[in-house]
C-alpha cells in the first residue's frame, strides 16, 4: 500500500468500478468462498450423520440411546446454543453499525453461551465415559461419539476463532477487513446451529423413542 | 483496503426484528419437539414425522433469519450452492441408508 | 514411549536390495539437484520466484513437475508389478515378495490417482483458467500457494514411506477390516490416511478457490454460457470437488479413529460395519474419477476446435452434457461394489443410472466428431492425443457399460477385466487429455515450443503400448485372472502376460520420449521461442497474452463479447491493441506463509504415522501460528505501477509486430 498514490488508487477504482462484472471486491470473494467451505463441511456432517443412521442400531449388547440420553439436559444445551445464535446476530448489527462497544459486549456474551454448551457436551461424554459407555464400547457409541463430538470440535474452533475475533476488533476496530472476517465467523456460528438442530432431532429426540 | 473492502455491506445482514422473529419461531419449533417426546404422548409412528418437520422447518427458519439466504441477485448465489448441496446430502445420505439396510436385510440381520 | 514415538533405525529396510537401491539412486539424484542448484546460484531464484509464489501460473508449472516426478514413481511400480508377473508364472515366484508386492500395488493406485493425475489436472487448470475468464489470477492466490503445499506435503509423506517403514498392503481403496489395526498393525495403512487425508484438504480447498474465481472474476462483459469449454468443465469438476472430498475426509477420519482410539465404525467387533467404509469410499471415489475426467474432456473440446480452425460444435450441449454427468455421478457408486450382496432393486437402480452415463458421454463424441465434420485438421501432437483418445475411450467406455450389467459384473468383479477397463478410461481419457493439454499449453506456459517428432513418436509408443499392455488384459479377466496375485500357475494365462508386458515396455519408451523431448526443448529454447503468444491461432484468451504470460495476465482487463472471445477480438481488428493509458495493478505478494503451514501440517501428520506425541501438538500448533501470522500480516499486496505496464507491454506488443506508441505515457506520480 505505501507504493500506491492517491492518484494510482483512485484510477484504479474506477477502472474497476467502470467494469460491470470486475466490480467484485475481495469482502465479497471472501464470504462467496467461506460459504462454499461451510457447504463441504455440511456434506462432511452429512457423511457422518449417514454412518450414524447406519450405526444406531449396533449396540452389541450395550446401552442403546434410551439408556443414557438425558432430554432436560440437552434442552439446555440446546437453549444455551439457540441464545447464542441471536447474541451473535446483535454483535454483527453493532459490527455494521459501526459499534465497537456494542461488538464486543455480545460477543462475549455469545463466547460465555458456547462455553456454557462445550462445558455442559464434555461434562456429559466425562459421565458416558465413566460409566464404561465410551466410544470403543460399541459402532453406535463410536458414531454418537464422533457426530457429537465433531460438532463440539466445531463449536469449539469457533470459539478459539471469536476470541481472536474480539482481540482484532479490540486492536484493530471495526474496519472492512475485520467485519468480513466476522461475517464469516457470523456463518460459520449460524451453520453449527444448524447442525446443532440437525443433531439434537436425529440424535437425542429419535434416539429415547 | 480502507475503502476498498465495502461491498459486504451490500448483502442483507438483518435487523434486530428479524432476528428476533427468527428467534422466537426457533424457540417453539424446537420446544415443540422436546415437549412432545418428553411427555411421551405420541406413537412413535407420530412422533418421528413431527420430529423431522419442526427440524427441517426450523432449518428453513435458520438459513432465513440467521444465515439471511433468499433469491435477491446478489443473495441467489448463497442460496443455489445451498440448494445444490441439499441435493447432494440427499442423495448421498438416502442412497447409503438405503443400500446399507438392503444389505442388511439380505443378510437377515 | 520414547521421544521418537514408534520410529526407530528398524524402520529402515535394510534387508530389501531393490528398495536400498532405489533410495541410494534418489538419494544420489537429489544431491545432484541440489548441488546443480547450488553451482548455478539459483536457490534465491527457486525460492522468492518459485516456491513462495501464488501465480497461478508458476503454482500450475510445479503441480505439473510434481505430477511428472509421481509419473516416475507410479510407473516404476507398473513396471515392477507386471516384470514380476511375467516372471512369476507356472508357480515361479518372481522377485517380489507378496508383502513387497502388496504394498506396490497399493502405492501404484494411490500416486496414479491422487499425486499424478490430481495434480496434473490441476496444475493445467491452474495455468489455463485464469487466463481464459481473463482474470488477472485466483480468487485467493495466497490460498492457491497453500493448496499445492499441501498436495505436495501428501506426496512427501508417501515417498517417506519407502525408505521409512512400510506402505500400506491393502491396495488403493484400503478397504477395512484389512485396514483395521488387527489385521494392519503397521505403519502403512497411516502413511495412507495422512498422504491422503492432507492432499485431499489442499485439493478441496483448491475447488472453494477455482469455484469463486469463476462466479465472481470473469472479465467484463463474459456470461457464464460464454466461458471457454476447458473452464466450463474444469467447473463442473470443481463442483464435483466440493461435493465429494468431504466425504474422503469423513470416511478417512473415521478409519483413524478406529486405528488411533478403537473406535468401532467398520471393525468386526462391538457392531461394526465395514460396508460403510466401502459406501461411503466410493461415494467419493465414483465422482473423483468424473474430477479427472471431465477437465480432460474440455482439453479435447479445445483441442478439436483450435486445430480445425472451427467454432466448438454444440457448445451448449456439452456444457450441459458435463452437468449431467456431474450429477449423475452422483447415483452410480454403487457399481464398484455390486457384489457387496445389497438387494436386487438397489443393484438395478445403479447399474441403470450407470448405463444413463453413457448418454452425455456418447453427446460429447458426438459433438467432436461434428467439430472435425469439413474442418481442416491440422495433425499436431495435441491433435493425435484427441484422436488417440476418441477411439480408446469409445472402447472403455463400452466395456464400462458392459460391467454396468450387475449380472456380468458378478463374473467380471475384481478380475482383471476390470483394471483392463479402467485403465481403458483413465490412461486413454484422462493421462492423453493431460498430455494433449501439456503439448497445447507449454508454448503459453513456458515461452518455447516442444519438439514435434519426438511429441508424435511418444504418442505412438503410449498409443501402441496402451494397446499391448491392456488389451491383454481383458482375455485375463475372462479366462477367470483376479486382481492382485502375486504368482500365477495357469499355463493358459502365460501368453497373455507376457504380451501385457511387453506393452508396458513400449510405454515406458513413451514416457522416456517425453522427457526426452522435454529436455531438448529446454536445450533449444533459444532457437524456438513463441513470441507471438499465440502458436496455434488460438479461440480462447489466454492466446491474447505473451508466452509466457505477463505476470499480471492483462494490462488492461478484456472485455467478451463471444465464446470464442479471441477469435473475436482478432476478427474485430482489436486483438492486440494499446489502450491510451495503464493504470496501476493492485498484485499479491509472494509469501513463505504457504510452505511454513503446509510443512507444519505435513509435520503433524508425519508424527501421527509414528505416534510421536510432542512433535504431533508442536506440528498443529505451529501451523495456527503460522496461519494466523499470515491472517494479521499487512504486508501481503503492492501495486504495479503504470510505467512498469508500460514496459512490459511495449516490449511484448514490439514482438507481437505492433508500432510502439508516439509518445511516452503519464508517468503517475510516485
Amino acid at each position: 500500500m505505501n507504493t500506491m498514490t492517491e492518484a494510482a488508487y483512485l484510477a484504479d477504482k474506477t477502472n474497476w468500478q467502470a467494469d460491470d462484472h470486475a466490480h467484485h471486491d475481495t469482502g465479497d470473494n471472501t464470504i462467496f468462498g467461506f460459504w462454499i467451505y461451510l457447504m463441504t463441511d455440511c456434506l462432511l456432517f452429512a457423511s457422518v450423520f449417514a454412518t450414524y443412521a447406519v450405526l444406531f442400531m449396533n449396540t452389541a449388547g450395550g446401552v442403546s440411546g434410551r439408556d443414557i440420553f438425558e432430554l432436560d439436559y440437552v434442552a439446555i444445551e440446546t437453549a444455551a446454543l439457540l441464545l447464542s445464535s441471536i447474541t451473535y446476530g446483535f454483535a454483527m448489527i453493532g459490527a455494521h453499525k459501526q459499534n465497537r462497544a456494542t461488538t464486543l459486549g455480545w460477543l462475549l456474551v455469545t463466547f460465555a453461551l458456547g462455553a456454557v454448551f462445550i462445558g455442559m457436551e464434555v461434562n456429559e461424554f466425562h459421565h458416558l465415559i465413566a460409566e464404561g459407555n465410551g466410544p470403543s464400547r460399541s459402532a453406535f457409541l463410536s458414531s454418537f461419539f464422533a457426530l457429537v463430538g465433531m460438532h463440539g470440535l466445531h463449536v469449539t474452533a469457533g470459539l478459539i476463532w471469536m476470541a481472536v475475533m474480539m482481540l482484532e476488533v479490540v486492536k484493530r476496530g471495526l474496519g472492512n477487513q475485520t467485519v468480513t472476517r466476522l461475517s464469516c465467523l457470523s456463518l460459520f456460528w449460524h451453520f453449527l446451529d444448524i447442525v446443532w438442530v440437525c443433531v439434537f432431532s436425529v440424535v437425542y429426540l429419535m434416539g429415547v423413542l | 483496503m480502507s475503502s476498498h473492502a465495502s461491498n459486504a455491506h451490500e448483502m442483507d445482514h438483518g435487523s434486530v426484528r428479524s432476528y428476533l422473529v427468527g428467534f422466537v419461531l426457533s424457540v417453539v419449533l424446537t420446544a415443540l419437539p422436546f415437549w412432545a417426546i418428553m411427555t411421551g404422548q405420541f406413537e412413535k409412528s407420530t412422533a418421528i414425522p413431527l420430529v423431522v418437520t419442526m427440524a427441517v422447518i426450523q432449518v428453513i427458519v435458520h438459513l432465513k433469519y440467521f444465515l439471511h439466504l433468499d433469491f435477491t441477485p446478489a443473495g441467489k448465489a448463497n442460496t443455489f450452492t445451498f440448494l445444490f448441496t441439499a441435493l447432494i446430502i440427499v442423495m448421498v445420505v438416502g442412497l447409503s441408508v438405503w443400500i446399507i439396510y438392503s444389505a442388511n436385510a439380505m443378510m437377515m440381520y | 514411549m520414547s521421544l521418537l514415538g514408534n520410529l526407530s533405525l528398524d524402520a529402515i529396510p535394510f534387508h530389501e536390495p531393490i528398495i536400498m537401491i532405489t533410495l541410494a539412486v534418489v538419494g544420489l539424484a537429489g544431491i545432484a539437484i541440489a548441488v546443480a542448484i547450488t553451482v548455478y546460484r539459483k536457490w534465491g531464484v527457486l525460492w522468492r520466484d518459485w516456491l513462495t509464489s501464488v501465480d497461478h501460473k508458476r503454482l500450475g508449472v510445479m503441480y505439473i513437475v510434481l505430477a511428472l516426478i509421481m509419473l516416475i514413481r507410479g510407473f516404476s511400480d507398473a513396471i515392477m508389478m507386471r516384470t514380476q508377473l511375467a516372471l512369476a508364472t507356472n508357480g515361479a515366484e518372481g522377485y517380489l515378495p507378496p508383502e513387497h508386492y502388496d504394498q506396490i500395488f497399493t502405492a501404484h493406485g494411490v500416486i496414479m490417482i491422487m499425486f499424478m493425475a490430481m495434480p496434473f489436472m490441476i496444475g493445467l487448470m491452474n495455468i489455463a483458467l485464469p487466463l481464459q475468464i481473463g482474470a488477472r489470477d485466483v480468487a485467493f492466490p495466497f490460498l492457491n500457494n497453500l493448496s499445492f503445499w499441501l498436495s505436495a506435503g501428501g506426496a512427501v509423506l508417501i515417498n517417506l514411506s519407502l525408505g521409512l517403514g512400510e506402505f500400506a498392503k491393502t491396495g488403493w481403496l484400503a478397504y477395512p477390516p484389512l485396514s483395521e489395526l488387527s489385521f494392519s498393525p503397521g505403519v502403512g495403512v497411516d502413511y495412507y490416511i495422512w498422504a491422503l487425508q492432507i492432499s485431499g484438504i489442499g485439493t478441496l480447498l483448491t475447488g472453494v478457490n477455482f469455484l469463486v474465481t469463476v462466479f465472481k472474476m470473469r472479465a467484463p462483459g463474459m456470461k457464464l454460457m460464454q466461458m471457454p469449454i476447458f473452464t466450463w468443465t474444469c467447473t463442473w469438476a470443481n463442483i464435483l470437488i466440493v461435493a465429494s472430498f468431504p466425504i474422503l475426509t469423513a470416511v478417512l477420519g473415521l478409519l483413524t479413529l478406529d486405528r488411533y482410539l478403537n473406535f468401532h465404525f467398520f471393525t468386526n467387533a462391538a457392531g461394526g460395519n465395514a460396508m460403510m467404509y466401502i459406501n461411503l469410499f466410493w461415494a467419493w471415489g465414483h465422482p473423483e474419477v468424473y474430477i479427472l475426467i471431465l477437465p480432460a474432456f474440455g482439453i479435447f473440446s479445445e483441442v478439436i476446435s483450435t486445430f480445425t480452425g472451427k467454432r466448438l460444435f454444440g457448445y451448449n450441449s456439452m456444457v450441459w452434457a458435463s452437468g449431467a454427468i456431474s450429477i449423475l455421478g452422483f447415483i452410480v457408486w454403487l457399481h464398484h461394489f455390486f457384489t457387496m450382496g445389497s438387494s436386487a432393486n438397489v443393484n438395478a437402480f445403479f447399474g441403470i443410472m450407470t448405463m444413463i452415463i453413457a448418454v452425455p458421454t456418447g453427446v460429447k463424441l458426438f459433438n467432436w466428431l461434428f467439430t472435425m465434420y469439413r474442418g481442416r485438421l491440422r495433425m499436431t501432437v495435441p491433435v493425435l492425443w484427441t484422436l488417440g483418445f476418441m477411439v480408446t475411450f469409445t472402447i472403455g467406455g463400452m466395456t464400462g457399460v458392459l460391467l454396468a450389467v450387475p449380472g456380468a459384473d458378478y463374473v467380471l468383479h475384481n478380475s482383471l477385466f476390470l483394471i483392463a477397463h479402467f485403465h481403458n478410461t483413465i490412461i486413454g481419457g484422462a493421462v492423453f487429455g493431460y498430455l494433449a493439454g501439456f503439448a497445447y499449453w507449454f508454448p503459453k506456459a513456458m515461452g518455447f515450443h516442444l519438439n514435434e517428432r519426438l511429441g508424435k513418436a511418444s504418442f505412438w509408443c503410449w498409443q501402441v503400448g496402451f494397446y499391448v499392455a491392456f488389451m491383454p488384459l481383458y482375455v485375463l479377466g475372462f479366462l477367470g485372472m483376479t486382481r492382485r496375485l502375486n504368482h500365477t500357475d495357469n499355463p493358459d494365462w502365460n501368453i497373455w502376460l507376457y504380451i501385457a508386458c511387453a506393452g508396458a515396455v513400449i510405454i515406458l519408451v513413451g514416457i522416456v520420449l517425453q522427457f526426452v523431448q522435454l529436455y531438448i526443448a529446454f536445450r533449444q529454447r533459444e532457437q524456438n521461442p513463441d513470441t507471438t503468444g499465440d502458436p496455434w491461432n488460438g479461440h480462447t484468451l489466454e492466446w491474447s497474452t505473451a508466452s509466457p504470460p505477463q505476470f499480471y495476465n492483462f494490462a488492461e482487463l478484456p472485455r467478451v463479447r463471444d465464446i470464442d472471445a479471441f477469435t473475436d477480438m482478432k476478427e474485430q481488428g482489436i486483438a492486440y491493441q494499446r489502450p491510451a493509458s495503464y493504470a496501476p495493478i493492485h498484485m499479491p505478494k509472494n509469501t513463505p506463509s504457504g510452505i511454513l503451514i503446509a510443512g507444519a501440517i505435513t509435520t503433524f501428520g508425519f508424527a501421527a504415522i509414528w505416534h510421536i506425541g510432542w512433535l504431533a501438538v508442536a506440528g498443529l500448533v505451529a501451523s495456527v501460528v503460522f496461519f494466523l501470522l499470515r491472517a494479521y500480516s499487512n504486508d501481503v499486496d503492492y501495486y504495479v505501477q503504470p510505467n512498469e505496464i508500460e514496459r512490459t507491454e511495449s516490449a511484448y506488443l514490439k514482438q507481437v509486430g505492433v508500432a510502439p506508441l508516439k509518445q511516452e505515457p503519464e508517468e503517475v506520480p510516485a
